[in-house]
């Protein structure tokens, strides 16, 4: 044991020697070499923008885009602040407010900070969708995002922490924001930002990073799916409160217990590229993320077949065969009751519905509604991963929004058709056609899927969901 | 035995406060002005120098039996404060690991209890001196460290708080830049006793380690964290028997729940830990009364 050792301390003092030799070989760099520096500025704006440069301010599609002034009638504790009116939801030129502020020339280095902070206030109480920072409308990678900045009428101090401030050694995203008047009945408002800044507080802590929101999912999956992953990081501040905001996945090191089943990017995005089982753990700045996701990717996925019917006998709400209808949303996440979420995901290029811990979930098309009359056959395409659960029962319920083509009213009317579950095969596409025999059908508006009777389906896939005509 | 019992009353010091503010900017300059007596380079709060206990924990495993004894179960209704723990001498609830006392409460079932944790009272008594304790302390709504002193004699014969009590470290979980120090006694005690709250301006008490220390003579308390002096109380502060000349015990415990802090909620992280550097006791060495 002891040469042993003796010849390891060798081999490190012949190793050392070797790294001298090679670092004294280095050319030194030439006194003309200047380092890019980044500026360590933390305001962004007190009476006026700070060093922000002259073209900045970039609005968010759809916004209206003359949303932001400097109000020099209002500050806090000064002359001057940033102005935000929202507009009314029926505003042609835009139905909400948002937008990014950008460096307009080199990054900052925001190392030292700890959160951006500002005071803030508005006409009325009111929750402000969303605000943050590290979007430059290039790859966002460092995007920050905090929901629902509760605002009054009196001016308050905001604090939205900053997940990792080491990754911010060159960032030009300075703040962003998204406000619309979802919570005020479509009525505008206006609020104020003043003193916004990035600050070293001091009293950011006791990190608790996750990602899936903390649970550890299991999930079937097939080669050549990717997923996107979501992470959170959350702060107790000085106040006590335990603040939360989402981190772009640039902000965590991930990994897998597998690379030959999935792997992940940079950004996040996992690549499953075999079959296996793997599982995808996560830290921010060293600390364990809680959550995790295993894929169970059992290989190939075999798309459903493709329809094959004539586009003009075709009304589509989901296939990538056929051009779609507009869709108000294929899970509306109904409130109490429903469980039901969606993992969505593409396929070789081809897009499918997965929902996930599934009791009931509907489609829904008000905007127009279908006229159904000429086109009296409906086609879904459904996959259970896994395994088909011994009690389950099926319903599909078509709903006619009737006269008002709108949902409610006590003009709809239902059509409900029950499955039985002999009809299903595991892990293979199974076609769901039936005709359409509601007396009023020129305005159906939703179709909804229903566990019933106990049963315990959770898993399933749709794809090619459309009307037709034989 | 019953010891304290808090409902929150700040605002009817409000008045005291601000003279005690007063009081502590003269003193901290006075203070600042001989500063010889300091034991380190930033502690210039404290004139006491001369050392007669003190505790490194140095030794890993338990705490010196020789300085302190361990209290435990629930007490009589919570210890006086409808706390939630139950008090062991194990070591998951109580270690030194690497010259740190580890303080750890943990939620879990026992003896009745939904929570266990550790509470330690030295052995020996004194009357006033210098205690300081270096401590990092836990963080999240419900957690209730302290440090503090109690009157030797509390009992059935002296009943609290009549024995008196000097609170040096106080700390609410769901706070965590701001620390209590205070003293009850007969007419100032519970919601009623004569306190003053310290406040971290950029820091918090739950990422490093801090002093916090009390120097103690006949005629005041000197109450100060790290190299701050906050607060000075004497005998005309407070409205009742000055009952702090005879000897006292040191008290390290870290509660959970009780009238102080409320239980626990839902975002509250367990298990939790206090860290204690060390404690250490001087005597009071520049005082003709004291032996």
């Amino acid at each position: 044991m002891k040469n042993i050792k003796f010849m390891h301390s060798k081999i490190i003092l012949f190793s050392v020697f070797l790294v001298a030799i090679t670092v004294s070989c280095e050319r030194e760099i030439s006194d003309e070499v200047e380092f890019a520096t980044f500026s360590k500025t933390g305001e962004i704006f007190t009476e006026t923008p700070i060093g922000l440069g002259s073209n900045f301010y970039f609005p968010f599609q759809g916004s209206k885009a003359t949303a932001w002034t400097v109000d020099e009638k209002e500050g806090y504790e000064s002359q001057a602040s940033m102005r935000f009116d929202v507009p009314n939801a029926s505003d042609p030129e835009g139905n909400y407010a948002g937008a990014i502020f950008r460096v307009d020339g080199a990054g900052r280095n925001l190392t030292e900070f700890d959160a951006l902070t500002f005071w803030a206030k508005a006409s009325r109480g009111v929750a402000i969708g969303e605000m943050g920072f590290g979007i430059d409308f290039t790859e966002n990678k460092y995007q920050v995002t905090k929901s629902d900045i509760s605002l009054t009428t009196n001016w308050v101090k905001y604090i939205i922490s900053i997940p990792d401030a080491s990754k911010l050694f060159d960032e030009r995203g300075m703040f962003w924001y998204s406000a619309g008047t979802q919570n005020t009945g479509g009525f505008g408002y206006t609020f104020w930002i003043d003193d916004l800044k990035f600050e070293k507080l001091g009293t950011i802590a006791q990190p608790k990073p996750a990602i899936f929101n903390g649970a550890d999912i299991v999930q079937q999956s097939f080669i050549g799916i990717d997923l996107i992953i979501e992470g959170t990081q959350t702060f107790n501040l000085a106040s006590g409160i335990n603040q939360t905001v989402v981190a772009a996945p640039s902000y965590f090191t991930f990994s897998s217990t597998d690379v030959d089943v999935a792997r992940v990017s940079e950004v996040g995005i996992i690549s499953i590229v075999g079959a296996g089982t793997a599982t995808i753990t996560a830290t921010l700045d060293g600390v364990k993320a809680a959550g995790s996701l295993t894929i169970e990717s059992s290989g190939n996925f075999i798309n459903a077949p493709i329809p094959t019917r004539n586009p003009s006998d075709v009304i589509s709400i989901f296939s990538d065969t056929y051009t779609n209808v507009p869709v108000d949303f294929f899970n509306g996440y109904w409130e109490p009751f429903q469980t039901t979420q969606s993992a969505d995901f593409v396929a070789e290029g081809n897009n499918i519905l997965n929902y996930t811990d599934f009791n009931f979930v509907g489609n829904q098309f008000s905007n127009p509604t279908v006229d159904a009359t000429q086109k009296s056959n409906i086609h879904i395409d459904m996959y259970i991963p896994g395994e088909v659960p011994s009690n389950m029962d099926f319903l599909i319920t078509l709903v006619d929004f009737g006269a008002d083509k709108a949902q409610g009213g006590g003009d709809d009317t239902r059509q409900q058709v029950f499955f039985n579950k002999a009809l299903w095969v595991p892990n293979t596409w199974i076609t769901l056609e039936f005709s359409i025999t509601m007396s009023t059908r020129n305005s159906i508006g939703q179709i909804i899927y229903e566990n019933i009777n106990f049963s315990s389906l959770r898993s399933f896939y749709l794809d090619n969901i459309y009307f037709y005509s034989e | 035995m019953k010891t304290k019992i808090f409902v929150q009353n700040i605002l009817k010091y409000k008045t005291r406060y601000v003279i005690s503010s007063v009081l502590s900017l003269v003193l901290l300059g006075l203070f600042t002005a001989f500063t010889s007596c300091s034991t380190d380079d930033t502690q210039t709060v404290a004139e006491f120098t001369e050392l007669v206990l003190a505790d490194e924990f140095s030794t890993d495993g338990m705490p010196n039996s020789a300085i302190w004894d361990y209290e435990i179960g629930t007490g009589e209704n919570g210890w006086g404060n409808n706390e939630l723990q139950y008090y062991t001498d194990r070591t998951e609830n109580i270690t030194a690991q690497n010259g740190l006392l580890i303080i750890t409460a943990k939620k879990e079932s026992f003896e009745g209890s939904s929570y266990t944790s550790a509470r330690i009272v030295t052995k020996g008594e004194q009357a006033y001196g210098r205690y300081e304790a270096r401590i990092r302390l836990p963080y999240g709504k419900g957690l209730w460290p302290a440090f503090w002193l109690l009157g030797a004699d509390c009992g059935p014969a002296v009943i609290w708080p009549e024995c008196g009590e000097i609170d040096i470290m106080e700390y609410r979980g769901q706070e965590p830049t701001t620390i209590h120090g205070s003293v009850h006694g007969n007419g100032f005690s519970g919601g009623n006793a004569i306190t003053k709250s310290y406040s971290l301006l950029n820091d918090r008490f739950d990422t490093g380690f801090h002093v916090f220390g009390i120097e103690w003579a006949p005629e005041y308390i000197n109450y100060y964290v790290d190299d701050v002096l906050y607060n000075q109380i004497t005998p005309a502060d407070v409205p009742g028997e000055w009952v702090f000349n005879h000897p006292f015990k040191i008290i390290i415990n870290l509660a959970v729940g009780g009238s102080f802090v409320g239980s626990p909620d839902s975002e509250t992280v367990f298990p939790q830990t206090m860290l204690i550097d060390y404690v250490r006791v001087y005597k009071n060495n520049n005082n003709r009364l004291n032996k």
